[in-house]
């Protein structure tokens, strides 16, 4: 299975509010905390909706939470 | 573990157990005889009927042991089942051309319904297997 090159910053997000738990941020994006885990070690990528439900959450921009290398990084 | 891995834990091995079950029924019933002379019709319509009602009362056993775990499952578990039923379903396919091909050639009806029966135990093992990959190694 190739490996996604999205990477995410939502442990170092969480921590930053306050070390807010992976099934508070579950249960505020409707995912299960399972999905949450596997978001955060990056082994699923979730849809475009979820993607800006988590930014919402910690009021931050889309980029700030999910990058991608650019093209000559690649 | 996610509520759907356990119910795909789950399905995999009452598919496998069962047909296991069915194995032995049959090569007992067997006793010496060519296996087409085998009395199979009644081990076969009883494992699956238990490949059935196991199911349910599986998938009702997790649903009360996780009800306190709040939402059970999202986009990540719609996903990996329609992949993994994907993947089994190719099972099914194989099984019903193996089918037609036995009827054309006027093969007995033992081989034609054990070649069915196998194959839709191969394509609920693959799907759980596949579904379990998902889970463990991720989907992206």
């Amino acid at each position: 299975m190739k490996p996604t090159k999205v990477t995410n910053s939502i442990r170092a997000l969480r921590f930053a509010r306050g070390e807010m738990k992976q099934a508070d941020l579950a249960a505020a994006i409707g995912v299960t905390r399972q999905t949450l885990i596997a978001i955060e070690q990056g082994k699923y990528s979730p849809s475009l909706e979820v993607a800006f439900k988590i930014a919402r959450v910690f009021e931050v921009s889309l980029e700030e939470v999910f990058q991608y290398p650019e093209e000559e990084e690649l | 573990m996610a509520f759907e891995e356990k119910q795909a834990w789950a399905l995999g091995v009452i598919a496998v157990v069962g047909y296991a079950v069915y194995v032995v029924l049959v090569l007992n019933g067997a006793a010496g005889r060519p296996l087409v002379e085998a009395p199979y019709v009644g081990a076969m319509l009883w494992t699956i009927l238990f490949g059935i009602v196991a199911g349910i009362v599986s998938g009702i056993w997790f649903g009360i042991a996780s009800r306190n775990d709040g939402l059970q499952a999202d986009e990540r578990d719609r996903e990996i089942g329609r992949f993994g039923d994907h993947i089994g379903q190719s099972f099914v396919v194989i099984g019903g051309v193996s089918a037609m091909a036995l009827a054309m050639f006027e093969a007995p009806y033992f081989w034609i319904a054990n070649v069915l029966y196998l194959c839709f135990v191969l394509s609920a093992v693959l799907g759980s297997v596949a579904k379990i990959v998902f889970y463990r190694r991720g989907m992206l």
